[in-house]
């Protein structure tokens, strides 16, 4: 038994285990996308799906192309839009709350200027 | 043998955190949830041999998406009230089409994902001068276009932000 676990964790960590773990992130936000009804809440699982893509492509450029550093300027690149995406959807939300004085999706059937 | 612990902790704790964020009812408590769960990414970029992704993830997600987040759920949400869901049958339908979706694409990742793999910790990632030269070049491989165009979107966002949010007449 402890020679099991001893051999188990030799070794770098299998890339598959980096791979499960963001598939998890992503699905994790699909669900909270679909399933939510809060815009906010909304934005929240688009952070986790955006996390498991930039999670993906470090760990590809680490593992299969570790001498290049493209994955991991792909990662900057794709943090800082998430960012601007983040800031530019917030300022909807406030607007849309000050308009409406609510954020519930199945609310917002109405398109006012 | 440590890195593999570690790596493991993270892996539960993002597993963990990830789904209470989009499943707990109490919104603020989701912001929570999803910081931890950027702190943790950035403990596996750590892992990974990028210790500035690491910090930009820090700095940029923990720090500021974070505090965006964190002042716009109280400026948009009354205090005590807890942030609605579909009705159950629904969400047991959107579940089952994840947990599905998530089963497929494990499949595929444990079948197809070649064991041939080089590991190795370079020095691509952990270089910062080398870092900032490749993102200030203009040659092959340099990412000097692609900064600056990432420096205008910034631009029209903080635009774009406040002409959106600011009060109308």
């Amino acid at each position: 038994m402890y020679e099991l676990i001893i051999n188990f964790l030799e070794g770098p960590v299998p890339m598959e285990a980096y791979l499960i773990v963001s598939s998890i992130m992503f699905f994790a936000g699909i669900y909270g996308f679909i399933a939510r009804k809060n815009l906010m809440m909304m934005l929240i699982s688009i952070e986790l799906m955006l996390n498991a893509a930039d999670l993906n492509f470090a760990v590809f450029n680490r593992y299969l192309y570790p001498e290049q550093p493209e994955g991991m300027f792909f990662t900057l690149f794709g943090i800082a839009i998430a960012a601007c995406e983040t800031a530019v959807a917030i300022a909807i939300i406030i607007n849309i709350y000050r308009n409406l004085q609510d954020v519930d999706v199945e609310e917002l059937n109405q398109l006012k200027g | 043998m440590a890195e593999q612990i570690i790596f493991y902790i993270l892996a539960a704790v993002i597993a963990t955190f990830s789904i209470m964020a989009v499943s707990t009812k109490r919104i603020i408590r989701s912001a929570t949830f999803l910081l931890f769960v950027l702190l943790s990414v950035a403990g596996l970029y750590l892992i990974l041999g990028y210790q500035y992704l690491m910090a930009v993830q820090i700095a940029v997600y923990a720090g500021g998406i974070m505090v965006l987040f964190i002042f716009a759920i109280l400026l948009t949400h009354k205090p005590g009230e807890s942030a609605p869901s579909k009705p159950i049958a629904k969400r047991l339908l959107i579940a089952l089409l994840s947990v599905g979706g998530l089963a497929f694409c494990t499949h595929i990742i444990v079948h197809n994902v070649s064991k041939v793999y080089s590991y190795s910790l370079g020095t691509t990632g952990s270089d910062i001068k080398y870092i900032g030269l490749t993102m200030m070049g203009t040659d092959k491989y340099q990412y000097l276009l692609a900064f600056e165009a990432i420096s205008m979107l910034i631009l029209a966002c903080i635009i774009g932000g406040i002409m959106v949010a600011r009060k109308r007449k």
